[in-house]
């Protein structure tokens, strides 16, 4: 294996190349602390907040792929063969305000102003995402989630939604004029070579291929695995854990593949949640749904599928979803793989199959057929960026006698691991889908869950919600269902614009 | 001497100044905002040799300390030094009003889970943050009263209670021909400026030292800094430029960590800072008081109410703070728009082993409002009526019936014609037709609608605060330097205080310098609190202005020889009888002749006095009116919801500035709904706050907006009182605002009882609590 011991990258059009990087440095203690970069902010240190929120350019197919992440979670040597761009980044070489800037001035968008550099980030982010449309009102749901990860305690965001609506149509600046030099040595940056930077005895590995993380994950068992760093950032920010190896895959060819095998899909370990949103939401709405509020846009651009499942938590979300889909995982331990289903990973709270030396590499997703009934709700005090009191998929599958055949009814949030609702299940099986069934299978749950009360939600609703889920789930999928979800009736029938961006009447 | 150049007067086109009075200006720092330039205090280049402090807190809510080992804590890494209350050289005692209950370590017992106990020094933040993991300390556990239940046995108060009584509230509940009661529960809210706490001191020769920090109240931070070190007042300068956010969390809540870091400077003789983790900064500072109000209202078949008698029991923490202004505050309030004829109203300030409650926009006032609402629901569900008719027949007169319950008489009322207005141009009526038909033709999702008033009292209770002082010098080269005594935390103060001076002097708002609140030009301040930012700094800098002008008019009619009326500024620059200056030419010319050219300013607000003992007087110089229509959708086997539209009508007298206050409708709206719905603390049975970081405590994201959000201001409606070109404060009445928005999900889950039964929907109510609600309702009806 080739090694380099530094790190490359472009602090906006200026290269950098570091050594002796301290592997758990955040982006946003070294912007701050080092650069000396005051313009991104230090809101909550653990990824929820967005005002540290900076956006990263990498190249993907030979085109830089700009994303908005969170600084102060982030480690800086995963920026190796990135550009960084930082709210200073964005005024024009002749001092002037760039567009979003300026919008945010025009409709009175900032107030306290400590939110703002991160909204402005994103909304620079925005602004350049393929998704936005070029001309025409941009759809509020877009809004509403490029923003969702940014708080705001001043404005109340209306001011600044209607910023993002002034810089819709966009047009080049002086960061497009730079694009094709960076691409140039963005290219000129990318290597097959192991990158290794540590300091203090403690170390920072980045393999390029998946066999060099094999190797290193074997040779290292005690390291720390570590994609979007969503969660183990906040180890490090939160608990000062000392990490003494990391081994970081976010530079791994091959890891965030998506393959199609035409009755599943199969996604790496490394393949992010807005990646497996456009995937997996082609599946079902309910996972499109479901993926959109993981997170939000900076979290999501950073977590990844293999590390939501890695890492056991029992309210990770997309792990009752994978398990209602049948979804079977492979690991993979020097140069052998193994396969088993997702639902047996999770032994119990904080254990899970995975030995030393062991990495998750990818996971297979059958995908629904004929007669499958799904359903995917995350319940939470607050819809977005939130984590979940609890999380409910349902696979049901009702034959052509129009019993029921399967039933795989997965939660979140109810026990110690992401887990099956087996009694409830038994009560489904071999009956018509209807409202009695459904109505058993509530009455069943309490076998099989004794979920905790905590700030999230006490035990009662949680019981209650997920009984009650399974009522919605049955009523949904009878034909001319009435309305039963709020979020969509919020994009009914409301006009894009509102007069948010008028001007304040006033004598 | 400048040119005089004859031009003639009549050729030139008269000019508006930029950045007039009443003109939507733009915040002056929002292009610094965007550019990340504006500097908050963790931006501002540290001195060499900073020392980075962290506290260290205790691990029991309420305990005796029988042991505090910090050697492991000396022998850190980094770490430079440690201290404990045995090194404060002066009074061990940060609390607002130092009544010696608020300690800034605490000694023999600690009072909450949080308490600080020492404060170590580092060199880095990462050092002083771990090595302040590594004390260990032995407690001896004391019994914790952790909540209002608990605490309403005990019943011990941190600060005397209040009562205010009009007519003869208990005869009048046994005579009238109807009575209810019952009891609400208000939550509390952690403020979440996005910027947290933070303070770093550089320390000066002899005694001085100078703070930079985020604060709402430079003055008190300076007294309580003095009275730590036991230096005076006059050593300590303490300097804000602008918060990130305060919301009332940093009027007294900036005083442990401010001299906490001028305790650290003083000592090692090395700047110091400290900016305590989010987490920390959740737990150790106080947050709105939750409250529990108990009601009894006497009422007639009309909904007329006749009589209230309603007790305020608040969960205050483990010391005063401002809990005693607070709950009073709750009291005013506690009629909002309605005339209950009569009425007894008590407060109940509890103490609680919790961290100390604080102010917090609306200051007890939006409890007070949210329990009076929740009283006029109760007899619209009692009577039948619709609760706006029910609202409307209480609202309090312009004539009569119009005596509050602390013997105000209010003479400002609009909120009949606003109400009228807001209802006829929010389709109220219609739209409540509509949602009781998409309720019946629904069987998951219901709809609900509420209009809300809101009437907010304007001067601080606390009378002595109702002054402001300014400064504000001339250049030779004609610039003008502004400084007052209040603070920027981003309601736009300094931008409005700015367009005043322009407006005296008749220039741009570009030639006025804006500048730090500092304890050293303008002395003795007031919080910049109460929403009396714009009122008092506002006139206290018109003051000084007119002062200067003063001394210009006398100076230019001597020097040039015209009557003073004919010196006039105007926008195209100052008018000596039949010559044109520029104001540049009349301050050196002056300056020539030997005029002082720094004037200070003062205001101090008429009218009022306040007998809390009698609980009578006149508290406030005018009242600020709003309301608004809050319409939601509920599933109702979730309890989620979204509020799908809210309308809004505001009353800003004659705004300073249509745009910033159009901003603070909007963000105290979305902050009082948060308050209200998604908003929860959540201690737990050790008294540990476990909702300390946005992970864990939600305030309203982007998407929880309105998607229709319709706001607007009161026109032609210009203050009654003689206050700052007859604006109106603007602050934190519109937080009330979202208070709308808790009867909507009423009145959605009223609809599956068929609207017979009142839901008394507690605060917040998430969906846990909107979920409960709904099933407590079909139980009944079952």
């Amino acid at each position: 294996m080739a090694h380099r011991t530094t790190i490359r990258f472009l602090l906006g059009n200026e290269p950098r190349t570091l050594t002796d990087v301290d592997p758990t440095l955040t982006v946003l203690d070294w912007l701050r602390g080092t650069e000396r970069r005051m313009g991104t902010k230090e809101g909550c240190a653990e990824g929820d907040c967005g005002a540290c929120t900076v956006v990263v350019g990498r190249l993907v197919d030979g085109a830089v792929k700009y994303e908005a992440i969170n600084a102060c979670i982030r480690f800086l040597a995963t920026l190796d063969g990135c550009q960084l761009l930082t709210v200073e980044h964005l005024k024009r070489p002749d001092g002037a305000l760039h567009p979003v800037q300026q919008a945010m001035v025009d409709c009175h968008g900032s107030q306290c102003g400590f939110c703002t550099p991160g909204f402005v980030m994103s909304l620079y982010a925005l602004n350049r995402a393929e998704a936005a449309p070029l001309e025409g009102v941009l759809d509020e749901q877009c809004i509403d989630d490029a923003l969702a990860g940014n708080l705001c305690r001043c404005t109340g965001y209306a001011p600044i939604v209607a910023a993002a609506q002034q810089v819709r149509n966009r047009t080049p600046d002086h960061i497009d004029d730079a694009l094709p030099s960076v691409t140039r040595a963005l290219a000129a940056l990318a290597d097959d070579a192991v990158v290794e930077t540590g300091r203090d005895g403690r170390r920072f590995l980045a393999p390029a291929t998946v066999d060099q993380l094999a190797d290193l994950v074997l040779s290292n068992p005690d390291a720390t695995i570590v994609s979007g760093a969503t969660d183990v950032g906040l180890w490090v920010t939160k608990h000062q854990r000392v990490l003494s190896t990391v081994i970081y895959t976010g530079r791994v060819a091959g890891l965030a593949r998506i393959t199609d095998r035409g009755d599943a899909l199969e996604l790496g370990a490394g393949v992010t949640f807005t990646a497996a949103k456009a995937a997996l939401g082609r599946l079902h709405p309910d996972l499109d749904e479901l993926l959109r509020r993981v997170g939000a846009e900076q979290v999501r651009n950073a977590g990844t599928i293999g590390g939501n499942i890695a890492n056991g938590s029992p309210i990770g979300d997309t792990p009752p979803a994978l398990i209602a889909l049948g979804a079977s995982l492979t690991l993979r331990w020097g140069a052998q793989r193994r396969t088993l289903p997702l639902q047996d990973y999770f032994l119990a709270y904080g254990k899970q199959d995975r030995q030393p030396g062991e990495f998750v590499e990818s996971v297979t997703v059958p995908k629904p057929g004929k007669g499958d009934l799904f359903a995917a709700y995350k319940i939470s005090k607050r819809f977005d960026q939130d984590i979940s009191a609890l999380c409910a998929c349902f696979l049901v599958t009702v034959g052509d006698d129009g019993l029921v055949t399967r039933a795989r009814l997965a939660y979140g949030g109810m026990a110690g691991t992401p887990k099956r609702a087996d009694a409830a299940e038994a009560a489904l099986l071999g009956r018509p889908w209807d409202a009695a069934a459904a109505r058993d299978a509530k009455a069943a749950l309490a076998q099989d869950f004794t979920p905790l009360s905590d700030w999230r939600a006490s035990a009662a609703y949680r019981l209650a919600v997920a009984g009650n889920l399974l009522l919605k789930f049955q009523a949904e999928s009878v034909a001319d269902a009435p309305a039963t979800r709020v979020l969509a009736q919020r994009t009914q029938g409301r006009p894009a614009g509102c007069d948010i961006a008028k001007a304040v009447p006033h004598a | 001497m400048p040119d005089k150049t004859p031009i003639d007067i009549s050729a030139v086109t008269p000019r508006r100044i930029d950045g007039a009075v009443h003109d939507s200006r733009r915040h002056e720092s929002a292009h610094k905002h965007v550019s990340g330039e504006a500097l908050y205090v963790d931006d501002i280049a540290e001195p060499a040799g900073l020392l980075h402090v962290q506290l260290g807190l205790a691990t029991r809510a309420h305990a005796r300390v029988l042991s505090l080992d910090l050697d492991d804590v000396r022998r850190a890494p980094g770490v430079v030094a440690v201290f404990t209350a045995a090194d404060i050289p002066g009074d061990n005692d940060i609390g607002a009003g130092l009544r010696h209950d608020e300690p800034l370590f605490a000694e023999d017992v600690v009072q909450y889970h949080g308490h600080p106990l020492f404060a170590v020094a580092a060199e880095t933040r990462d050092q002083a943050r771990r090595a302040a993991q590594l004390a260990k300390a032995e407690y001896e556990d004391l019994p914790a009263v952790l909540d209002i239940a608990a605490a309403r046995d005990p019943g011990t108060l941190v600060t005397p209670p209040m009562t205010l009584r009009l007519g003869d509230a208990e005869a009048a509940l046994k005579t009238a021909p109807r009575t209810l009661s019952g009891r609400i529960k208000i939550g509390g809210q952690e403020h979440f400026y996005l910027e947290s706490q933070i303070a770093m001191a550089i320390p000066g020769e002899d005694e001085d030292v100078l703070v930079h920090v985020s604060t709402q109240h430079p003055s008190e931070v300076q007294h309580i800094v003095a009275h730590v070190l036991d230096i005076p007042d006059g050593a300590v300068t303490v300097e804000v430029r602008r918060m990130g956010g305060g919301f009332g969390g940093k009027e007294t809540q900036a005083n442990l960590f401010a001299a906490c870091v001028a305790l650290v400077a003083k000592k090692t003789g090395r700047a110091a800072k400290l900016r305590p983790d989010r987490d920390d900064d959740f737990r150790i500072t106080g947050k709105r008081h939750d409250f529990e109000v108990d009601y009894q209202v006497g009422f007639d078949d009309q909904g007329r109410i006749l009589a209230t008698d309603m007790l305020f029991a608040a969960r205050c923490g483990f010391a005063a703070d401002l809990s005693g202004p607070v709950t009073d505050r709750a009291l005013f309030h506690a009629d909002n728009c309605y005339f209950y004829g009569n009425a007894r109203m008590s407060s109940l300030p509890l103490k609680t082993n919790t961290v100390s409650n604080t102010a917090f926009r609306g200051f007890g006032g939006p409890q007070g409002m949210v329990a009076a609402e929740r009283v006029v629901e109760e007899v619209a569900f009692a009577t039948g009526l619709d609760p706006l008719d029910v609202r409307k027949v209480n609202f309090y007169g312009t004539t009569d019936r119009n005596v509050t319950p602390y013997h105000q008489t209010i003479e400002d009322n609009i909120i009949g014609p606003l109400v009228d207005e807001l209802e006829a141009w929010s389709d109220y009526r219609a739209r409540r037709q509509a949602i009781r038909a998409f309720n019946a033709a629904n069987p998951y999702l219901k709809k609900g609608l509420a209009l809300t008033p809101v009437k907010f009292g304007i001067s601080f209770t606390f009378t002595p605060y109702n002054q402001g002082g300014a400064l504000i010098h001339i250049y030779t080269d004609g610039s003008i330097h502004l400084n007052h005594g209040g603070t920027e935390m981003g309601q736009g103060l300094n931008t409005k205080v700015a367009q005043v001076v322009a407006d005296e002097f008749q220039v741009d708002i570009g030639r006025i310098r804006i500048t730090a609140t500092t304890t050293g030009k303008v002395p003795n301040t007031s919080a910049t609190a109460a929403s009396s930012g714009a009122d008092i700094n506002g006139k206290a800098a018109q003051n000084a202005a007119r002062v200067l002008k003063a001394r210009l008019v006398e100076f230019a009619a001597g020097h040039w020889n015209v009557p003073q009326d004919a010196v006039v500024f105007t926008a195209d620059g100052v008018r000596v009888g039949d010559q044109l200056l520029t104001l540049r030419e009349v301050v050196k010319a002056a300056y020539m002749g030997r005029i002082s050219l720094s004037a200070t300013g003062y205001y101090k607000t008429p009218k009022i006095h306040w007998d809390r003992a009698k609980g009578q007087g006149r508290p406030f110089l005018y009242y600020a009116y709003g309301a608004s229509v809050a319409e939601v959708t509920v599933d109702t086997l979730t309890g989620e919801y979204v509020v799908d539209r809210v309308d809004i009508l505001h009353d800003c007298g004659d705004s300073l500035n249509p745009a910033l206050d159009k901003g603070q409708v909007e963000g105290g709206f979305i902050q009082g709904m948060g308050w209200l719905t998604t908003e929860e603390l959540w201690w737990d049975a050790q008294g540990r706050l476990r909702t300390h970081a946005p992970s864990t405590y939600k305030i309203p994201a982007c998407g929880d907006r309105p998607r229709q959000f319709n706001v607007r201001l009161v026109r032609n409606s210009p203050n009654v009182e003689d206050t700052i070109h007859r604006s109106k404060a603007v602050g934190e009445p519109p937080l009330m605002l979202g208070i709308s928005v808790l009867h909507a999900l009423s009145d959605a889950v009223a609809s599956v009882a068929d609207h017979k039964i009142c839901p008394q929907l507690d605060a917040p109510a998430t969906p846990e609590q909107v979920l409960a609600t709904i099933e407590r309702l079909r139980e009944r009806t079952a």
